[in-house]
């Protein structure tokens, strides 16, 4: 039971990660109806922008606390990607507006691949080891469960970039703009919003919260290689199909539970006699049987197609 | 005559490839490497035209039923090779029924694969059909990395010692079946229905045609003759591992398939020929490789979505398509 418990958590905190990496995918998704591949890559920039900027700013942020340095980090890196996501959009998807889905979708694997084999050609193809921004500690919880101090501060991190999430989405005019660019594009450019900011936004937006589940993820796992984003980003975009495309409480339920179920599988293969490695295709499962059963989702609305 | 064009090429091609065959041994060892790895290109790229091209769904998992037919193939020739020799005979027709066997048997296991990929997938938008493919592709490269190393199917470092059975009639009369299949399908009253799926899958539904019935049908042939190439990849190269069918190699039959136009089998087939032997010249710039490949996609989709030699070109005037 306790190590049913243990295993739970460990899920819950992975899982929090997977949450904060498919809103991304279902924010861009509902205003541009289409999957963005480089997600994924923008995770694993986010990660490689905390190791340098960790690298250049670590001797002048080292009198102070951890945890502000930890905040800065975060914060800068999630501006840079940010910025990076919006220039992705401006450069590869925008020229592509109004054109077959397959062709956006053929580019953003393009984009995909570039920042990958970039990313090997300047930051080398070895693993890194990602610096301890946050002090390494165990914090004992009733009996023999036992949590990380990284393990907590992601968790909190990851709720405190939620609530945020929600706040901008609900109760701001960008918010209100998104969703209604989400509901229906043309009605909305009439209305008077100005899709192209929206979209830059979201992108923007996205990018920056896949940034911080970079740095998380990498705190969790403290390597970084250039290819370290593809299957986080594969199983980010499963949570957010599982919770609904499209539906930012889906992503993040989906998100849960993906990290969940890895976690248990991995635990318990060897007593359901799998090998270890299996644990990665658990969430391919999910998504095969999700498409057979609930296409549109656990939270999500069914849509039809209009002619 | 005119009604059995098709069929005349299809045997002038078998027939030339044999006797080009006849002359291999005189080619460099090298050079033949690079035209045996051309064909299986044109295989491989012609079988994903289409699905991606002619039926307008985006498969990213042909590695993986490659991978199915390289196994599935190099398993039948490993294991039951010495039952198939002491049935068939030695002789140089008795191997062939024996490597014939093994092809096909690779091209089922890819297109029973296919089949239970396609169904679930296949009855959702193209969109989703690109990530499971490249999930099932992942699997199935996790799946061989973790069986027994000395088991059926080897593990990581995956098998070895398969014979060196494909020569230049296996795989460029692959080729020509392949391609065979694929325009004949494509061009009859029936193989219209693809192209309507591509063109408006809603239309097409409205008129009666059964889209889902088309887009797995077409995934499953492409499947199929994956599989074929894989297999013949198995017996070219002599050994396999799951590394070697990862997702890259999905993307490079991608390229081929996007650089020579969608839905253009001549554009397609040229594609295939010419990335095969400009791969094996930039082998010095490998790092770099890649990186041309994903910009190559990126310019095309925003200067030239059709491709570089669309079908539209080989058409006549006047006729739609």
């Amino acid at each position: 039971m306790e190590q049913f418990l243990q295993q739970l958590l460990n899920g819950l905190f992975l899982g929090s990660i997977y949450a904060l990496i498919a809103l991304g995918y279902t924010m861009v998704y509902g205003v541009l109806r289409f999957i963005n591949f480089a997600h994924g890559d923008v995770f694993m920039l986010g990660a490689f922008s905390g190791l340098y900027l960790n690298k250049w700013l670590g001797p002048a942020l080292a009198p102070f606390h951890w945890s502000l340095s930890l905040t800065v980090i975060l914060v800068l890196s999630m501006a840079l990607c940010a910025a990076l996501g919006i220039l992705i959009e401006f450069l590869a998807y925008r020229p592509l507006r109004n054109r077959p889905r397959l062709n956006v979708l053929i580019t953003a694997i393009g984009v995909s691949l570039l920042i990958e084999y970039t990313g090997q050609l300047v930051f080398g193809a070895t693993q890194q080891p990602f610096p301890a921004l946050i002090p390494a500690d165990n914090i004992a919880l009733t009996g023999n469960l036992a949590v990380t101090n990284t393990q907590m501060i992601v968790f909190v991190t990851v709720v405190v970039l939620l609530v945020a999430l929600r706040y901008i989405v609900m109760s701001t005019r960008m918010g209100l703009a998104m969703r209604a660019l989400s509901l229906n594009p043309t009605a909305s450019a009439l209305m008077g919003v100005n899709n192209s900011v929206v979209i830059s936004f979201t992108f923007g937006l996205g990018s920056a919260l896949a940034a911080a589940g970079g740095i998380l993820y990498a705190s969790l796992y403290p390597s970084v290689e250039p290819f370290m984003g593809i299957i986080p980003g594969l199983k980010a975009f499963i949570a957010a199909v599982l919770g609904g495309i499209g539906n930012i409480p889906g992503a993040a339920l989906g998100g849960l539970i993906i990290g969940v179920t890895e976690t248990l599988v991995g635990g318990y293969s060897s007593a359901i006699g799998l090998p270890t490695g299996y644990k990665d295709g658990v969430a391919f499962v999910i998504l095969i049987l999700i498409l057979l059963f609930k296409p549109s989702g656990l939270l999500g609305k069914t849509e039809r197609e209009k002619v | 005559m005119k009604r059995y064009q098709a069929q005349i090429a299809l045997l002038a091609a078998l027939l030339i490839s044999f006797m080009v065959s006849q002359f291999s041994g005189r080619m460099n060892d090298y050079y033949l490497d690079i035209v045996l790895t051309a064909g299986i290109s044109v295989i491989l790229a012609v079988s994903l035209n289409l699905v991606n091209g002619h039926t307008g769904q985006f498969s990213l998992g042909h590695a993986g039923f490659m991978a199915v037919g390289a196994y599935g193939a190099a398993v039948v020739s490993l294991q039951l090779g010495p039952q198939l020799a002491t049935i068939l005979g030695s002789s140089g027709t008795g191997e062939g029924v024996a490597f014939l066997i093994a092809l096909v048997t690779g091209g089922l296991a890819a297109a029973l694969c296919g089949w239970i990929v396609g169904v679930p997938s296949l009855r959702l938008r193209g969109d989703y059909l690109a990530i499971v493919t490249l999930g099932f592709n992942e699997i199935i490269r996790v799946v061989l990395q973790n069986t027994t190393p000395d088991g059926v199917f080897g593990g990581a470092l995956g098998l070895g010692g398969i014979p060196a059975s494909t020569s230049i009639f296996w795989a460029f009369g692959a080729a020509a079946i392949c391609i065979y299949v694929v325009t004949t399908m494509i061009g009859s009253t029936w193989g219209r229905g693809f192209l309507a799926v591509r063109d408006d899958e809603i239309a097409a539904g409205s008129m009666g045609i059964n889209t889902t019935r088309y887009k797995v049908t077409a995934f499953v042939v492409g499947a199929f003759f994956a599989g074929v190439g894989g297999g013949l990849y198995a017996h070219q190269k002599g050994a396999i591992n799951p590394e070697g069918f990862n997702f890259l190699k999905s993307v490079d039959v991608v390229v081929m398939v996007i650089l020579g136009g969608m839905g253009s089998t001549v554009g397609v087939i040229l594609a295939a020929i010419v990335l095969t032997v400009l791969n094996e010249y930039l082998r010095d710039f490998e790092q770099y490789r890649m990186i041309i490949f994903s910009l190559l996609l990126i310019v095309m989709m925003i200067v030239r979505p059709q491709g570089l030699l669309p079908a539209t070109l080989f058409q006549k005037k006047g006729r739609t398509a």
